[in-house]
């Protein structure tokens, strides 16, 4: 199985994002990152390290949505992962939500819906690692870091440095 | 009717012929009389004697009467039974004797001994009209307050003098009242762990202890019902030792189950007195095979489903025993080699028909011995089902249960009560 | 983790973790102004009380609302609950209603386990305190409540020495908090008068002491136990003044703890009798957020139970 995307791809791709989002935003200022775990925390973490180099600091966060999420009766219960709040809260920020892969929409909503939870922001974006297609709610991302076509019978796997030992993504079975 | 066991083992391990005519056993060896009922691997035993059995009629007949007690008993092995005077109205007149000892005749199915209550209402208070149920068609000999205590120890003084006159006896449910107050399982390990009420063996020895004194002060003989603690077995070692006249009992289900079952908090563990801990099975095994306890009772006690179908502490106390019961001390006492079948026979047959005074009963199979006699099959196994018990209540503790020996057919009175397994429908009148 | 929740020996330290680290979660998530969730939108829980306890019933209707669960609350006190067939009923009337989980509170230790073992219902059954038995969520909520007052430990509460002194005997608080303290690591000792400790105790995973005075100064946690002033009619103490004197909280000994030792009291309190005014208020005592951290528990634990698949739905 070759990767799709590797080490070098992902940090162009998540450049890429970088150099968009103060772009659209004129400007970093009160912009907030919000990563949805497990693997949205660490690319909102990493988008936040360019940004930084790119001459900005940027207040980053974690929104768990396991509470919010409309599947729960499919899986057994799981435990919640951590939502901090980013420096400064979300009231009236630009809200970047950062996620690895964009599927059904599903878990975005979910997102907006905890989102909605924790205060009302001027606006909520979206920056995803990868975009595969099949969406099943009106959804659509911001910022895509590399748009894959894919069946619905593959699944995409993500792979980060910090959890995984390795930078990949790749396409996983049919 | 006159007939041959034929083939069968006698508890000293004889194999012979048992010949039975009317109601008499008309010779034991090599004779063939009337009607041939093969019994090759099969063992005969005098018919057991339960000293202690609740048949709830008068009163609360939904659970018992004395007609399906006596079938249970039957398919039990038995060939007499106790009912014991906690019914409603109370045995404690002439009365209600009669009425169950006539109830008894007419189920025929074996002898039912109506036990007579010590105290008026079972109340503790007034001695009850002893005399007149011993002089009475009932002719009752053991008195017991069963499922009470007859605490206050001036009254149980007075108790065990009076019956000396009909040579009776006291058969005493030794639980200290104030110490049991609320008492819902034997105190220890587990009920700390449960939060339920403990039941100290104290309660039981303590009065025990008494008991013994008074039955030596008084020379007057003392029976311990359903003795459950080790403290109690030791007690009553020393009372044998000293000469004084007392007896002790052993419910089959103490000789096997304890009080870690109760974690379940099925309340069809729940008995009175409580099940105790393996040490103290241990000991009630050890005092039954070296004789310090002198028999086997059941303490038989029904009850219907929804008094067992609910939380524990509102949930009846007692189990059911006579269909049960020989399996029981077969697995515990026989298979252990703790005990012979022999002593076995002892234990549930001969001793308890002594102390109830039942001449009929457990007498040692002979000629011209009276033809109520079990013949068990120790080679085969069987599953305990609640719902085949020939019982009208169902709260078996053993249910699911996999016991040894089947009780093959039960003679009563040289009647087959029960042939090959199954009540046969006759009875003796 | 298993699918009720009895009494803590059905829970796993695996488990306890989860529990705690969702109870600390569900806080972040609900500071902020809305403290709804809509977690368990479409189920039913079912109070179903046979004992008064309005502190206890609150709690668990403020988690199963604040997760969006449909609320029963059935009282059953009061009706003629004497024989038990309304246990087996009630339940059947609850399967048939369609509830997904019964939180019972009953006065006969074993009655939650009794509704779940019994095959009456399907629902899951959640213990709120069963006779003198156990009371799994307020050790629960006690142990959320301990490691948020030890911020370092996170729920490892190894070396960690906690008192619990009262009425051990007839305490559901106590057999739960010491099965539960014990498997997170705690050293647990009770104090109390011999009276009131159970016959089996030397059997439990804890130290025993019949005098207040002698290690106050050695415990972290100190949680004190509501004495019921109708025990004094068994003659388990002599008299409230005499308790009050050997075995209350008071002022002196509330200097005499630790610096960074908590006071806790599951409610409700006897000011005066087994814990002072002084000592219930003062900056040591954690008692009012025990309670708020009650939600917390009770909602994790409903999330938990219920947030998820049946675990048959799913196959395992």
């Amino acid at each position: 199985m070759s990767a799709i995307l590797e080490s070098a791809d992902i940090d162009r791709a998540l450049k890429r994002i970088s150099h968009e989002i103060i772009e659209k935003n004129q400007g970093l200022e009160s912009v907030v990152l919000m990563g949805i775990p497990t693997r949205g925390a660490y690319l909102a973490n990493r988008i936040s390290l360019i940004l930084e180099e790119l001459g900005a600091k940027v207040p980053v966060g974690t929104l768990d949505i396991t509470m919010h999420r409309d599947d729960l009766r499919l899986r057994p219960p799981r435990p919640l992962l951590p939502t901090l709040m980013p420096p400064g809260g979300i009231e009236g920020k630009h809200v970047v939500l950062v996620d690895d892969v964009l599927f059904s929409g599903r878990t975005i909503r979910a997102a907006l819906d905890a989102l909605g939870e924790l205060g009302r922001p001027r606006t909520v974006q979206l920056a995803v690692l990868v975009d595969r297609g099949h969406r099943e709610l009106p959804i659509r991302a911001d910022y895509v870091g590399k748009n894959l076509p894919t069946s619905s019978k593959e699944s995409v796997r993500v792979q980060l440095s910090e959890i995984d030992e390795i930078d990949s993504v790749e396409i996983v079975g049919a | 009717m006159t007939f041959t066991l034929k083939n069968i083992s006698l508890a000293s391990g004889l194999v012979t012929n048992i010949a039975i005519d009317g109601t008499q056993v008309l010779s034991i060896g090599s004779e063939i009389h009337g009607d041939v009922v093969d019994c090759t691997g099969l063992i005969a035993l005098p018919g057991l004697v339960d000293l202690h059995t609740h048949l709830r009629e008068p009163g609360k007949e939904d659970s018992e009467t004395v007609l399906s007690g006596s079938k249970a008993a039957a398919k039990g092995g038995y060939t007499a039974l106790s009912a014991m005077a906690n019914t409603s109205p109370v045995a404690d007149t002439a009365g209600v004797v009669e009425q169950v000892y006539r109830l008894g005749k007419e189920a025929g199915l074996c002898e039912v001994f109506p036990i007579g209550a010590v105290t008026v209402g079972l109340a503790g208070e007034r001695l009850a009209e002893l005399g007149a149920m011993a002089q009475s068609a009932a002719r009752v000999r053991v008195f017991s307050d069963d499922g009470k205590c007859v605490s206050d120890p001036l009254v149980m003084r007075r108790a065990l003098e009076y019956v000396k006159s009909f040579g009776g006896v006291i058969a005493q449910h030794a639980q200290d009242p104030r110490l049991t107050e609320g008492a819902q399982m034997n105190e220890g390990a587990v009920s700390s762990r449960l939060g339920l009420a403990g039941w100290p063996a104290v309660a039981e020895e303590a009065i025990i202890a008494r008991d013994i004194l008074l039955a030596d002060h008084v020379k007057s003989r003392l029976h311990i019902c359903h003795l459950t603690t080790k403290g109690g077995v030791e007690l009553v070692r020393w009372a044998k030792a000293q000469g004084i006249n007392v007896t002790a009992e052993v419910t089959p289900h103490h000789l096997i189950l304890t009080d870690d079952l109760v974690e379940s908090y099925d309340p069809i563990f729940k008995v009175n007195p409580p099940l105790r801990t393996n040490e103290d099975v241990l000991a009630l095994r050890a005092g039954l095979a070296d004789g310090t306890i002198d028999i086997v009772a059941t303490d038989h006690a029904p009850h219907p489903t929804e008094d067992k179908e609910c939380e524990w502490s509102a949930a009846a106390f007692g189990m059911l025993g006579l269909e049960t019961a020989l399996s029981v001390v077969v697995k515990t006492m026989v298979e252990t080699n703790a005990m012979t079948w022999e002593q076995l026979a002892n234990v549930m047959s001969v001793n308890p028909a002594k102390i109830g005074g039942y001449d009929r009963q457990g007498v040692p199979l002979a000629a011209g011995s009276p033809a109520n006699i079990v013949v068990i099959d120790p080679a085969q196994t069987w599953q305990v089902d609640k719902e085949a018990l020939s019982s009208k209540s169902k709260n078996t503790p053993f249910h699911g249960y996999v016991l040894p020996t089947k009780i093959v057919h039960t003679v009563y009175e040289g009647i087959f009560v029960v042939k090959n397994q199954e009540l046969t429908g006759l009875k003796y009148e | 983790m298993k699918s009720q929740l009895l009494s803590i020996n059905d829970l796993s330290t695996a488990d306890i973790h989860s529990i705690l680290s969702t109870a600390a979660e569900l806080e972040r998530i609900t500071d902020g102004p809305t403290k709804k969730l809509p977690t368990l939108r479409g189920r039913t829980v079912v109070n179903l009380f046979f004992e008064d306890s309005t502190r206890t019933r609150i709690s668990f209707e403020t988690a199963a609302k604040r997760l969006s669960a449909d609320v029963i609350n059935f009282s059953a006190k009061g009706s003629s609950v004497s024989k038990g067939e309304s246990l087996k009923d009630t339940a059947q009337t609850l399967q048939a209603m369609g509830a997904d989980a019964v939180v019972i509170r009953h006065g006969s230790s074993g009655a939650a386990q009794r509704l779940a073992d019994s095959g009456w219902i399907s629902a899951t059954v959640i213990n709120a305190g069963d006779g003198t038995h156990e009371h799994p969520t307020q050790a629960l909520l006690d142990a959320f409540t301990i490691s948020k007052s030890f911020p370092d430990r996170k729920s490892d509460f190894s070396g960690l020495r906690v008192a619990i002194v009262g009425d051990i005997l007839h305490s559901r608080v106590a057999r739960s908090n010491v099965l539960l303290l014990s498997k997170l690591g705690a050293s647990v000792t009770l104090i109390a008068p011999p009276t009131l400790l159970p016959v089996g105790v030397e059997t439990w995973p804890v130290k025993i002491s019949y005098n207040m005075d002698e290690q106050l100064e050695e415990f972290d946690v100190v949680m004190m136990l509501r004495i019921q002033i109708e025990r004094m009619s068994n003659f388990f103490f002599p008299s409230e003044r005499e308790y009050s004197r050997q075995y209350g909280l008071n002022e002196e000994r509330l200097l005499r703890m630790k610096k960074s030792a908590i006071v806790m009291h599951p409610g409700p309190m006897n000011r005066g009798l087994e814990i002072s005014a002084s000592s219930a208020d003062s900056s040591r005592s954690v008692i009012v957020d025990q309670v708020g951290n009650g939600v917390l528990t009770r909602m994790a634990v409903l999330y938990l139970l219920l947030g998820g698949a049946a675990l048959t739905e799913v196959g395992q």
